[in-house]
């Protein structure tokens, strides 16, 4: 019983890899849109930006502030891209055969959340050669540390995929989703701009914005891979959470998406 | 277990309804489908047949009635069904982007087929249809006939008692719809396979062993082909005229044959002597644009069954 579900399990993820393997433009649609954002607006905001103690812009760049973020949009991308292999799927008529295989339907879910995580981490530790040009310090275990926030966040971030896709009939639909939520969560976790602390002083706007940051399961994975390739602290004027809020958050995140997915799937309709 | 036999039964459906909102798209049907039969459900499309198809293959949930496959219950035993049921869906489920080969492992690991078992059913599976040359070939370069050959390999992996096919011979050529058929008596007569599939093309039906014809959600005829268009008479009669009405009229009173009017067309579900015949094509000739006899077909025993044509209705009903 449970041998069925492993296989059935690694050979669906096995499937994503190849089939992505085989459509070499998603390879360069991944990792090309987030590397072009992140030389643009990393060169291009580079003076007007600062987030360090001292005010000096010196002291940590817009390239460097921007990295851990681009690298968790290289995960987001490839998770829309998981998610919309998911609508492919039903719409050439593979999911249906997949359906009325006598699985258990969290298997299902986790074989194609797994092909999803292994070409995010995968995209994203491309994507990490270049941090080797960035003022990092790489020991083995920030390495390590920082592969399984890769992991776990690609993880969750794609059973949210899957979760959206699965109510979709269309990719069209899906462009919606994407501007309207997607790209929203990625922009409010701190990987564009700092989280404003509050003061007494604090406007409307800013207490908004500090909330909604607060609220977004990406703003922790944002910061563990912050604050695990920069130990220097960012000004008190800055919210972030500590290391240990972050992982359970992250988590969290992670296993109710998890959840979430293998109910839908569970339906009939 | 129940009383009638359950070994012969290979599906029991019992008082199936189903709605999509308020279109009701099956009402009230039951059906038994015998252990080793070849049966066809033949519909107009809209009749119902892709969603009792897609009830059967466990994809659409059960909202009224009773189903079990080999004394399964289609509700609480899924699992089990799953693994009873090869289905062939009309949209192939194969992935295009895979070769044949790696989409036939695919299917062994969904099945929980060892690597030996995989291997021994593939080579069967793949030999048998005549695809071993083919194996390294991705799906999306070959022809409509053998992705479908492909899709049955597929199926037949994990031996299933009972194959589900929605509509098999859309897109295939005659020849690949004959091959289709020699293969599925094939298996019927060497495995002992159960094949259910559903239709709209008369002609298949007619190599079944036993039909269903679905209209609006309601079987209106059930029984082996020439059985049903038996039942009808020996000859069915068409006069093709301008005053539908008057003739039917004539015919009542100068013969004594009952007719009906069928969009525009007189219909005769009576047997005619050659004498009677002539006489009223004699009688009619300023009328009649066109008369033709002919033996029953299933699209009478739909006709007589319904009174609606098995082709207009289609469009009709979309």
């Amino acid at each position: 019983m449970n041998n069925i579900a492993v296989s059935a399990s690694s050979s669906l993820a096995r499937r994503e890899l190849i089939r992505f393997f085989r459509q070499p433009n998603r390879v360069i649609g991944a990792i090309g849109t987030p590397l072009v954002m992140w030389l643009l607006f990393g060169l291009g905001l580079e003076e007007s930006f600062s987030v360090s103690p001292s005010g000096e812009s010196h002291d940590e760049n817009f390239l460097q502030y921007y990295f851990p973020g681009t690298l968790v949009l290289v995960l987001m991308f490839t998770a829309i891209f998981a998610t919309i292999s998911v609508i492919e799927d039903r719409s050439e008529g593979f999911l249906q055969g997949v359906l009325v295989a006598p699985v258990p339907r969290w298997s299902i879910v986790l074989g194609k959340v797994t092909g999803g995580t292994a070409i995010a981490v995968l995209q994203a530790v491309l994507m990490l050669l270049i941090a080797i040009a960035l003022p990092m310090q790489w020991n083995l275990i920030s390495v390590l540390h920082l592969f399984c926030i890769l992991v776990t966040g690609a993880f969750g971030l794609t059973c949210l995929g899957f979760v959206l896709a699965w109510k979709l009939d269309s990719v069209h639909g899906f462009h919606a989703i994407m501007n309207l939520l997607l790209m929203p969560m990625w922009l409010l976790s701190g990987a564009f701009f700092p989280i404003p602390e509050l003061t007494a002083q604090s406007s409307v706007g800013q207490m908004m914005i500090h909330w909604l940051m607060k609220l977004d399961p990406l703003t922790y994975v944002v910061s563990l891979v912050r604050q695990v390739m920069y130990e220097s602290q960012q000004a008190d004027r800055f919210w972030q959470p500590d290391i240990g809020t972050s992982w359970f958050v992250t988590l969290l995140f992670c296993a109710v998406m998890f959840v979430i997915a293998c109910r839908v799937v569970k339906q009939r309709k | 277990m129940s009383s009638d036999s359950p070994s012969n039964t290979a599906v029991k459906i019992e008082s199936l309804a189903f709605a999509y909102g308020d279109r009701q798209a099956l009402c009230e049907l039951s059906l038994e489908i015998h252990s080793g039969e070849i049966f066809c459900l033949l519909g107009p499309n809209g009749s119902g047949k892709t969603t009792l198809f897609r009830l059967l293959s466990t994809l659409a949930p059960l909202q009224a009635g009773c189903v079990s496959v080999m004394g399964n219950d289609l509700v609480d035993d899924s699992d089990a069904i799953r693994r009873l049921l090869g289905v062939v869906f009309q949209s192939p489920s194969l992935d295009r982007k895979l070769t044949v080969l790696e989409n036939l492992r695919h299917q062994a690991a969904m099945y929980g087929l060892s690597k030996a078992v995989a291997t021994q059913r593939l080579n069967e599976a793949t030999r048998r249809l005549g695809i071993t040359d083919r194996l390294d070939d991705r799906v999306e370069t070959l022809s409509g006939g053998l992705s479908r050959r492909v899709e049955l390999a597929k199926c037949m992996l994990h031996n299933p008692s009972i194959l589900l096919l929605d509509e098999p011979s859309t897109g295939l050529d005659p020849a690949a719809r004959s091959d289709l058929w020699s293969y599925l008596r094939l298996l019927q007569s060497e495995l002992g396979t159960t094949v259910l599939m559903t239709t709209h093309l008369l002609e298949e039906a007619d190599r079944s062993d036993r039909v269903g014809i679905l209209h609006e959600g309601s079987l209106v005829a059930l029984g082996e082909p020439h059985v049903l268009r038996t039942e009808l008479g020996s000859d069915v009669v068409s006069i093709q005229c301008n005053n539908p009405t008057d003739v039917i009229d004539q015919l009542q009173s100068s013969w004594q044959l009952t007719a009906r009017e069928l969009d525009g067309m007189v219909r005769l579900e009576e047997s005619v002597s050659a004498e009677v015949l002539s006489e009223i094509m004699q009688s009619l000739s300023g009328h009649v644009k066109n008369i033709s006899v002919g033996r029953p077909t299933l699209e009478d025993v739909f006709i007589h069954h319904t009174g609606h044509q098995f082709w207009h209705d289609t469009e009709a009903g979309r």
